[in-house]
């Protein structure tokens, strides 16, 4: 419990230190706020981008869109992954082609779907689903593969269904590596929303990103960056805490 | 329920192409009732034994019979325990004894009255709640072995449920595995590397010899106790099966 209390004091006391310099280095040095608006000049800016950008709107378009995109992406994965684990001749015949989409980079696709779809919110919502959907893809296919055969063997011996083992071995084993591949999709996700929305659109917080670019008006870009990151810290620690109560019978490391 | 090999044999294709041999011509019949070890070197096809009889592949050539009844696929009539127990990490330890129930029809209250009666059999009241990585490796072998028993099948297949434990855990394990089974009067075949454990408890012991595996000796136990292997581990004519078996396994030339 000490222990505890221990790394949290530090912990704040590095931000505070963090803030502190921020604060009052780029005057001391001289950089001009164009180029590093200080702590006060974004917290200035945050007050006026509330009162006249409509940010809460921005925020909330953001929000939603990352959470959209994350559902949407990792439920197909998931499905993708586990229809393929359960078929070894599909998954061999489509292992390449997956393959190779996962390394292409997605974000390249933004400008293509802006094309094919417009100035509207359904490239930024494809984007995020792609690129969502192959870390849970690869890591429900990759749990599939390894699924104990003894456990398999145990449930064929008490006559359960093909669709038995599925629902009562394979889908609990690979729960583990779901949660996993979901808490890295969930950091995929709001880089995903914030590419289409730099990319096209009016909205959001990747919009503010290009439109304070445009202005010089860097205290707004700082601002957009750190509103998006929390969004991104609350989606994957509402998944840690799923996963903590999904994942309870796994034995942890600290009492 | 009786089980009988008839001239049962297995080949496996290679992945160089070829065929392997697991067992060959193997002959033998477990009576109802009736306890039965098979001792071999590793690699002499004990598992692969152990397999068909639980009905998860075929002969190649032969007939494997339960109650002179052929085994085609998995049955109710079989249950097989590991040396890994496959307890479900995820389910706590009564509804993992459930398992096998949940696939044959028996109503929820039905299948918790079995399970909760195999708990008290196996010596685990109160551990119900838990989950597996709460319990100890012979506390999971037990549950491992209430879900077996839950199904109440004819015969239980064992493939060295004991070998992954600590000595002492192994003796009293063996002991509690020997009154339960013995009390519910199952037949049993109990797939083994360690020849005194074969001695501690069975009524006969199949020596199977190098692969391809086939039955070289039947040798039959005739020792009281059968149902506690910790008083029969007193007897003197322990050492001279032992030492049969030793002999017949050809250990000696081996280790010169």
């Amino acid at each position: 419990m000490a222990q505890r209390h221990m790394t949290t004091i530090v912990s704040l006391t590095l931000l505070a230190l963090v803030l502190l310099a921020w604060e009052i280095l780029p005057p001391a040095l001289e950089v001009p706020r164009f180029i590093i608006p200080t702590l006060s000049d974004c917290l200035v800016e945050f007050q006026r981008m509330w009162a006249f950008e409509g940010l809460w709107a921005h925020i909330v378009s953001t929000a939603l869109y990352t959470v959209l995109g994350f559902a949407i992406g990792s439920l197909l994965g998931a499905v993708l992954g586990y229809l393929l684990g359960m078929s070894a001749f599909w998954e061999k015949v489509l292992s390449p082609y997956i393959l190779a989409l996962q390394i292409a980079p997605k974000v390249a696709f933004a400008p293509l779907f802006i094309m094919w779809f417009g100035y509207n919110s359904i490239p930024k919502l494809l984007v995020t689903v792609l690129i969502v959907f192959f870390p849970v893809l690869v890591n429900v296919l990759q749990a599939m593969r390894t699924v104990d055969r003894d456990l398999i063997n145990l449930a064929r011996a008490y006559n359960l269904s093909r669709f038995g083992i599925f629902w009562k071995i394979e889908m609990p084993s690979t729960v583990p590596n779901l949660m996993a591949g979901l808490r890295i999709a969930s950091t995929l996700a709001v880089i995903g929303v914030t590419v289409g929305e730099l990319v096209g659109g009016n909205t959001g917080l990747g919009f503010l990103i290009s439109y304070g670019g445009g202005q010089a008006n860097a205290a707004m870009v700082f601002n957009a960056i750190i509103l998006l990151t929390v969004i991104g810290f609350v989606l994957y620690s509402a998944l840690v805490r799923i996963e903590e109560r999904v994942l309870h019978y796994l034995p942890k490391a600290h009492g | 329920m009786a089980l009988e090999f008839r001239s049962v044999s297995k080949r496996f294709p290679t992945n160089a192409g070829e065929e392997l041999t697991a067992v060959q011509d193997v002959n033998f019949r477990v009576e109802e009732g009736e306890f039965v070890s098979a001792v071999g070197p590793s690699g002499c096809g004990k598992s692969t034994i152990l397999s068909m009889t639980a009905g998860l592949y075929q002969p190649t050539e032969g007939e494997v019979l339960v109650s002179d009844e052929p085994v085609t696929g998995p049955n109710t009539h079989v249950g097989f325990m590991l040396q890994k127990d496959l307890l479900l990490p995820w389910r706590n330890i009564i509804s993992n004894i459930e398992f096998g129930l949940e696939s044959r029809g028996v109503g929820k209250d039905a299948r918790r009255e079995r399970a909760m009666k195999e708990l008290k059999h196996c010596h685990l009241e109160g551990f119900d709640q838990q989950y597996p990585y709460q319990l100890s490796g012979g506390m999971r072998q037990r549950a491992a072995l209430a879900r077996t028993l839950a199904i109440d099948p004819e015969i239980i297949l064992l493939d060295e449920p004991f070998s992954a434990l600590d000595a002492q855990t192994k003796l009293l394990l063996q002991n509690s595995f020997a009154k339960t089974i013995a009390e519910a009067g199952k037949t049993t075949l109990l797939i083994t590397h360690d020849l005194a454990e074969a001695v501690l408890m069975s009524d006969r012991i199949l020596v199977l010899s190098e692969r391809p595996g086939t039955v070289i000796a039947d040798i039959k136990v005739d020792l009281p106790h059968r149902d506690e292997p910790i008083k029969r581990r007193t007897l003197p004519e322990v050492a001279d099966y032992a030492a049969q078996l030793f002999k017949l396994l050809k250990l000696e030339e081996k280790a010169a």
